[in-house]
């Protein structure tokens, strides 16, 4: 059991490079990240006795001398994973070690006043546009993964849609951790601003220029969406083998505002996947759905704290676990309902298939009821591939690996199945099924299979 | 040659013997029908049948279109041409009927040699069975069986079953639970398959399915063997007098 450790002193190093590179922001800004930083500096690394880190150690990140990853790297090979053709005609995005670049990037034309770009570029062309809405939703004072990425806070999405605008086209977002000297570290910090009745669909795709070296991504979304508005945010996290991916989706909704947020977590060496919706607004609904799959010695942590404040909100949690390997999964489901937040409707599932005798999971379901007239169920399920389900296929004529791979895939499509955007949600899929076989080692699966069941899914 | 040959089958689940000496020949075109009570063994020999891993067989032989049954795992013994239609159809969420039925029967003719039927081929092969179950084509795209009722569930067995076009068809139960209009539809279904070739093995509670289905021989099964064997009209006498009358010509045969 490793003790509170203080930020290290490589952390005020690098602290001081990041804010002597973006010299230029507004003092409020800059305010804010050294405030952010003392608070980090205070709470330090979260140990195994923090109950909100009770399953996931972080040792491994606070022991590593991250250095503070580069802007990208002009003439270095383009990297492969941009390549989404399932997004071509989305708006896309591409970050590198956490900075926009524009030559990989394609906004295209996009309805009237909508602005879809770098948070970097909107604070030094526009800063009062973001100021009203950067940090305001984040808690720094309980994370010190949130303090961190604020204290560095340079670069990100930055989106703006106009009240009752439709952004028909997903924007798709890429970020790519490209490696240096020493491990990189980055810090990407979004915020997406939605408003009054307006709709857009935003994918954030986290990836590994380096499949086996180590990094470091912190990442911190705020969304905002306001009353009215119908937002649908993917959070897809593809890193390498050594890779640590943390990150936070901080959604603020406002009046009838209707949320869906899906993550998709396929690999990674540690992953910590914060979702903290806050249902502010009168009516609002928030459907958050998941689907983690770990192998090897992977571990995968979800944390999800859903805020209950307003009266006549509806939340619902989905979330799908498949551990193999020695893979170590976790779900935290916290949903705090406050005392004004009358007529609640929170639902929250997790189901997870345990794929080998060495894969764990810790399932934690939280309540916090503060309100007398709610209704909150929890419920979670741990197992193994259903043998009368394995017996039903087989006994159709597939084979004890096909069955066993059209019934994880029938898993996941639980799942993938409450996606909206057909586009993405076809594209989640065929990782999906790429991911499959890794998952299906253990009972002997061999790739055919898999690359015969991709076609018949696409 | 018979189709199937059961010789002094024994088989048991969790050490308990449940099926103590089954003998039964079914040849290309026979339509048998096994009756029998609660706990008798009925569906016991039939999950045996269809190569069920926890059913342990510690006795006697099963001979399948000349081969040994008995060392077939599941999917060989469907690939062979051995179909079962489960007396609880399982729910499968997240596959879409159509989706399995294709890999199914893909899988299947993979194991023939034949080639993999494309999607364009498929779906008008599955809406004629479909329709001819009078299953509404909204089914389709559902999950598995999932919401299904009864009633939809032991008629998806059978749209299945006419896809996959067996040699030996078992229906385990198949009409138990169905109302009298289903039950038609289910009957009518079965009976557009019964052909010179193709064979059938009812399992059932009831004679009601009989009049519907008319096997050409009735087995009664009774604590794991055959006491009784006969043709249609046996059901009827069961029907009558019911099973204890076959209880009683056991205690009989023992003494």
């Amino acid at each position: 059991m490793i003790t509170t450790t203080q930020a290290p002193e490589k952390y005020l190093e690098t602290f001081e490079q990041s804010r002597a590179r973006s010299g230029s922001q507004p003092r409020w800004l800059q305010s804010l990240r050294q405030k952010a930083f003392e608070r980090f500096s205070d709470l330090g690394f979260p140990t195994t006795h923090d109950e909100d880190w009770r399953f996931t150690n972080v040792s491994a990140v606070s022991g590593t001398e991250f250095e503070l990853a580069q802007p990208a790297i002009l003439g270095m090979e383009r990297p492969e994973p941009v390549q989404f053709p399932l997004f071509n005609k989305a708006c896309r995005l591409t970050f590198i070690n956490g900075f926009f670049v524009k030559e990989l990037s394609h906004i295209g034309s996009l309805p009237a006043g909508v602005i879809v770009g770098s948070l970097a570029e909107q604070i030094a062309s526009l800063p009062e546009s973001v100021e009203g809405h950067l940090g305001r939703y984040l808690n720094i004072e309980r994370d010190a993964f949130a303090a961190l990425n604020t204290a560095f806070i340079e670069d990100g999405i930055y989106i703006e849609v106009p009240a009752g605008t439709v952004v028909d086209i997903p924007v798709y977002a890429a970020f790519l951790t490209v490696p240096g000297g020493a491990p990189p570290m980055n810090h990407p910090r979004s915020l997406i601003v939605a408003g009054e009745s307006s709709k857009l669909t935003i994918v954030e795709d986290y990836m590994s220029y380096d499949e086996e070296g180590v990094s470091f991504s912190n990442a911190a979304t705020e969304l905002i969406a306001g009353d009215n508005a119908n937002v649908e945010h993917y959070m897809i996290v593809r890193e390498g083998e050594s890779s640590y991916n943390f990150s936070t989706l901080r959604i603020q909704q406002g009046r009838n505002a209707n949320v869906a947020t899906h993550s998709l977590l396929l690999s990674g060496a540690l992953v910590r996947n914060n979702v903290h919706p806050v249902l502010a607004g009168e009516g609002s609904e928030c459907l958050i759905n998941g689907l983690f799959m770990a192998n090897g010695r992977q571990h995968m942590d979800n944390y999800m704290l859903v805020e209950h404040a307003s009266p006549h909100c509806n939340s619902r949690q989905f979330y799908n676990g498949v551990l193999n390997g020695n893979s170590h999964g976790v779900f935290h489901g916290r949903i705090i309902v406050h005392k004004d937040a009358q007529k609640t409707d929170a639902k929250q599932t997790n189901r997870n298939l345990l794929l080998s005798d060495d894969a764990q999971i810790d399932t934690k379901p939280q309540l916090e009821i503060y309100a007398d007239d709610v209704k909150c169920t929890h419920g979670a399920t741990i197992g193994q591939v259903d043998e009368n389900a394995l017996f039903y296929l087989r006994s159709r004529g597939l084979d004890e690996a096909s069955a066993r791979h059209v019934l994880l895939l029938a898993f996941a499509n639980e799942c993938l199945d409450r996606m909206n955007c057909e586009a993405i949600r076809d594209g989640l899929k065929r990782l999906v099924v790429k991911a499959l076989p890794e998952q299906a080692r253990h009972t002997g699966e061999r790739r055919e299979v898999a690359e015969r069941n991709l076609e018949e899914v696409g | 040659m018979s189709l199937l040959e059961i010789k002094n089958l024994h088989a048991s689940v969790n050490g308990n013997e449940i099926l103590k000496g089954i003998d039964l020949t079914v040849n290309p075109g026979e339509v048998h029908s096994i009756m029998g009570p609660n706990g008798s063994g009925k569906s016991t020999l039939a999950q045996v049948l269809a190569r069920r891993e926890s059913y342990n067989v510690t006795a006697g032989a099963i001979s399948f279109a000349g081969k040994d049954l008995l060392g077939m795992k599941p999917e060989e013994a469907a690939c062979e041409g051995l179909f079962m239609a489960f007396q609880y159809p399982v729910e499968i969420p997240g596959i879409s009927n159509a989706y399995f039925l294709r890999a199914a029967l893909n899988a299947i003719r993979k194991y023939r040699g034949e080639d993999e039927m494309d999607a364009m081929d498929f779906l008008p092969l599955l809406k004629e069975k479909m329709r001819m179950l009078e299953m509404d084509e909204r089914f389709l795209n559902r999950p598995v069986n999932e919401g299904f009722s009864g009633g939809e569930k032991k008629r998806n067995e059978i749209v299945q079953m006419a896809v996959l076009e067996p040699r030996l068809a078992v229906l385990d139960e198949t009409d138990s639970g169905l109302d009298i209009d289903a039950l038609k539809i289910v009957a009518k279904g079965v009976n557009a398959m019964r052909s010179k070739e193709r064979s059938m093995v009812l399992v059932t509670h009831y004679q009601r399915l009989l009049d519907y289905i008319v096997p050409d021989f009735v087995h009664v099964l009774v604590n794991g063997r055959i006491v009784k064997s006969g043709g249609p009209e046996l059901a009827l006498e069961l029907e009558q007098k019911g099973y204890s009358w076959t209880e009683g010509q056991l205690a009989g045969a023992r003494r």
